[in-house]
């Protein structure tokens, strides 16, 4: 039988990068085909040239046996090629539907389509409204946008990139049932993922890449999360352990933390109790867009409140406080954007060690240290294992991945008393999430608290003494992760609203 | 960012912003501006290699030329430097023209008034009363912006004209000299707080070194104080000076005190050097000069330098087509526009190039 997809010899190379070589490809009909590999692998250039964003310079494409030339994301789409990107561009200002609308190839007047939307997104257990605005939309809530609108032009082949990443157990469970009634319908999937759990459930075959080349393909149901990860990062993959502790004294407490919010999309948080002891790594679950955003911004400083006694740090009252002066009580904060909060995009990474760096004296009477600051940057880089071009390159010319390590590396070196982190490795590689799971492991062992909000759960999983569930601005009690069971958090996540 | 297609050509985004437009910018635009004018002249019937050497090459054949050039320089650099600070941290503030003012009638003011009294303090007390002037005067905006989140930069440009009226009435009113006959003006300033001439034979006086001397600081302020890296962060990503803990009302007051402070400066700089009393008109659109100027010199204080002499020479070459060629005095303003427009279009290719459109590009 022809495949559906074939791609033979691809190759494309940016300067002296070759970003794919010699790249084999068959997906059949109805096939769910993993492609996996760590970030910078070349999965996304792969699926870049498939959609039409990029030519290859090299091999040929076959489409159900005719060979092709995909010019563009248009011609993708008409062949019968849809695709979910990982990062969303959606229009701020318009409802869902007309987003929608705007990325459709045909001309479905608003009723008609807002029908379609329901109908698709009813059928595949992704819940949306369509006539709400992006504006204020959570990424996860941005994801199942892109889902319906892809699955609303009937794609032959539809290509995933990342597609579980934001959702909940019960959700990811409803995403395969949907997956698996497609593939069944006869729509071929490429699922790129570094999930291997997931891609050994979910897939029937598994091509992995690693350095822009093809290193195997398998039948991942017959193989081990050891030899897959083999195959893909070429050795042994460490596992984080996380040796029980006595945890010390209170470090962050939150009491009865009520927020209300301006923004006609946020979430209004709802009498927030928790505390952070030194030695212990506590997490909070949940689905984005539950009050994660507002809560940090609350901790943080940035959105300070009314209540100096509603957040303590370190034993002070801290309600009150700007960020600045939260550090200075010993709070640290890796924020979920890296670029354009944690970091300025334009300036040098030495540059940007001076946002937080008042601590380590890079600051001192009013005048900036840049000796120290180079000197800061360049240990950190060192000693995090970043991959950059020195102190001096400029934040936005790293990888997501190296830019985390670097950032949450300048925190960590900052000696925080209480570390809280946002979405620590999220889009980040498996090497590179491994090493920054295990900083905050070692900073939690050398006595930190530290407090995780993040929306994987098998990662909350694997680094948290404690868990606790966010939904409608609430947050559940924090209970050992040790008694809580994968699907216990996920009820929580999607518990209805509170009556307050 | 999407490419745009002029046919034959397309606009689309650069992979990094390129270093060579970065610098080259600015000295195109002047090039273009160049070009246009010469055309400009053409068109209106003038021979235009005579008429730039009227412009471009005669003022500057005499000391004095030379010191017209440093003397009008001097009230556009101190006015860019400070809106260059404000502008690096996205604080609009257009309304140097109305601070000038401000800081032209608060000095002249101590020094009319309290003279007698302040003895040889009069001087420096002079200075720092414009300095404030033009603060209070830039206080309103940034007040407003921090209270009710209002526009500064309508609010400052609003303000021009009040400070202007404002001036007007006290010239024409409670600050004119009884002795002036009738003149709307006020008394002189007195002979020992006025700024004396430099060199022999040229109006040149002290204020271009102060000038020079804030520029070296300014660059020192922006580069090495934590105060101005707070700025430039709140300029570059309000979020990451969030982040950070920089306050954004801090950035704003201080932002639009420096802009005010240093076009008070330039104001009673102006009134004690070249002028020596108040009068209805005290600047030919400095403060908006300056704004093209900060852009010109790419909000650097190096920059802001070059391009104040640039500046100024147009003023200068504006006048001596004026006296020589009968031209209309707006053919300054007609350079100085056609400056910035020139200069906000080669910006664009420090972000975008232009490639030639193929067959078959998608």
């Amino acid at each position: 039988m022809t495949p559906r997809l074939r791609l033979r010899g691809i190759g494309k190379r940016y300067g002296d990068l070759a970003a794919n070589d010699d790249i084999h490809l068959e997906v059949a009909a109805g096939e769910i085909h993993a492609v996996l590999g760590e970030n910078g692998a070349g999965k996304s250039t792969l699926m870049k040239i498939i959609y039409g964003v990029t030519q290859p310079d090299q091999g040929t494409i076959e489409w159900e046996g005719t060979e092709v030339t995909i010019a563009s994301p248009a011609q993708a789409r008409s062949l019968g090629i849809g695709m979910v990107f990982q990062h969303f561009a959606l229009f701020e200002t318009l409802t869902v539907a007309e987003n929608i609308a705007l990325a459709l190839d045909e001309d479905l007047k608003p009723a008609v389509l807002a029908a379609r939307i329901n109908e698709v997104s009813h059928r595949y257990g992704l819940p949306i409204d369509p006539e709400r605005l992006t504006h204020g939309m959570s990424v996860g809530e941005r994801q199942r946008v892109e889902i319906v609108r892809c699955l609303l032009q009937s794609p032959r082949l539809l290509i995933m990139d990342e597609p579980t990443s934001v959702l909940t157990p019960q959700a990811v469970r409803a995403l395969f049932d949907t997956l698996r009634r497609l593939s069944d319908e006869g729509l071929s999937i490429l699922y790129i993922s570094h999930k291997l759990d997931e891609i050994r459930e979910l897939c029937s075959r598994a091509t992995v890449l690693r350095g822009g080349r093809v290193t195997g393909t398998a039948a991942p149901a017959t193989e081990t999360n050891a030899s897959l990860a083999r195959l893909m990062v070429g050795g042994e993959l460490k596992e984080c352990t996380l040796t029980p502790r006595e945890p010390g004294e209170v470090r962050l407490q939150i009491q009865s933390l009520s927020l209300p919010t301006d923004d006609p999309f946020g979430t209004r948080l709802v009498d927030i109790n928790l505390s952070v002891r030194s030695g212990e790594i506590v997490g909070i679950a949940g689905v984005s867009g539950n009050g994660q955003k507002e809560l940090l911004a609350a901790i943080s400083g940035e959105q300070p409140g009314r209540e100096p006694a509603a957040i303590r740090i370190d034993g002070r009252d801290a309600g009150t406080l700007g960020p600045a002066q939260r550090r200075r009580l010993g709070l640290r904060f890796v924020p979920e954007e890296r670029l354009g909060r944690g970091t300025v995009p334009s300036l040098s990474l030495a540059d940007n060690c001076l946002l937080t760096g008042e601590a380590a004296g890079l600051l001192r009477r009013g005048v900036v240290h840049r000796a120290a600051a180079r000197l800061f940057a360049r240990e950190t880089i060192r000693e995090f294992g970043v991959r950059c071009d020195g102190e001096l390159s400029a934040a936005q010319s790293l990888s997501g991945g190296n830019l985390q390590k670097f950032i949450v590396g300048r925190e960590i070196r900052l000696a925080p008393r209480v570390l809280l982190v946002a979405q620590p490795t999220w889009g980040v590689d498996v090497n590179a999430a491994l090493g920054v799971r295990q900083s905050l492991i070692d900073l939690r062992n050398a006595g930190c608290a530290v407090l995780v909000v993040s929306e994987d759960l098998d990662e909350l999983f694997s680094i948290c003494d404690r868990l606790a569930v966010i939904a409608h601005g609430a947050l559940t009690e924090a209970l050992p992760t040790a008694q809580l069971a994968t699907e216990t958090i996920g009820l929580w996540m999607t518990a209805s609203a509170p009556h307050a | 960012m999407r490419s745009a297609v002029f046919w034959p050509l397309r606009l689309e985004p650069r992979a990094r912003p390129s270093r060579p437009m970065r610098v080259l910018s600015s000295p195109l635009a002047a090039l273009a501006m160049l070009l246009v004018g010469f055309a400009v002249l053409k068109f209106l019937g003038q021979d235009a290699v005579a008429a730039f050497r009227v412009f471009f090459v005669e003022p500057f054949t005499s000391l004095y030329g030379v010191g017209e050039l440093l003397l009008k320089a001097t009230p556009l650099m101190l006015c860019a430097l400070g809106l260059a600070a404000g502008y690096r941290a996205n604080v609009w503030n257009i309304g140097a023209e109305g601070q000038f003012t401000l800081g032209a009638i608060a000095g002249s003011g101590v020094a009319l008034f309290l003279g007698g009294e302040l003895g040889s303090l009069t001087f420096p007390a002079m200075l720092l009363a414009g300095v404030l002037g033009g603060m209070a005067w830039a206080a309103i905006p940034a007040l407003l912006r921090t209270l009710f989140n209002t526009s500064e930069i309508f609010v400052s440009l609003m303000l021009v004209y009040i400070a202007q009226l404002f001036l007007s009435f006290l010239v024409h009113g409670p600050w004119r000299d009884p002795a002036g006959q009738n003149f709307p003006q006020s008394k002189a300033l007195d002979d020992s707080v006025l700024l004396q001439p430099l060199i022999e034979g040229t109006r040149v006086n002290a204020g271009i070194l102060v000038a020079l001397g804030l520029a070296l600081l300014f660059w020192w302020f922006g580069s090495a104080t934590a105060a101005g890296f707070r700025l430039r962060v709140s300029g570059l990503s309000p979020l990451a000076a969030r982040y950070a803990g920089f306050s954004q009302r801090g950035s704003i007051w201080l932002a639009m005190l420096l802009g005010g402070g240093m076009a008070g400066l330039a104001g009673i700089f102006e009134v004690a050097g070249p002028i020596g009393v108040l009068q209805p008109v005290i600047s030919p659109g400095y403060g908006f000069a300056a704004i093209i100027v900060a852009f010109v010199g790419r909000l650097h204080p190096l920059g802001i330098v070059l391009a104040s002499l640039l500046m100024s020479a147009l003023y200068l070459g504006g006048e001596s087509a004026q006296i020589e060629l009968q031209l209309p005095a707006s053919v300054t303003g007609l350079f100085q526009g056609t400056l910035l427009f020139f200069l906000l279009a080669a910006e664009l290719f420090i972000h975008f190039r232009l490639r030639r459109v193929r067959q078959g590009d998608p």
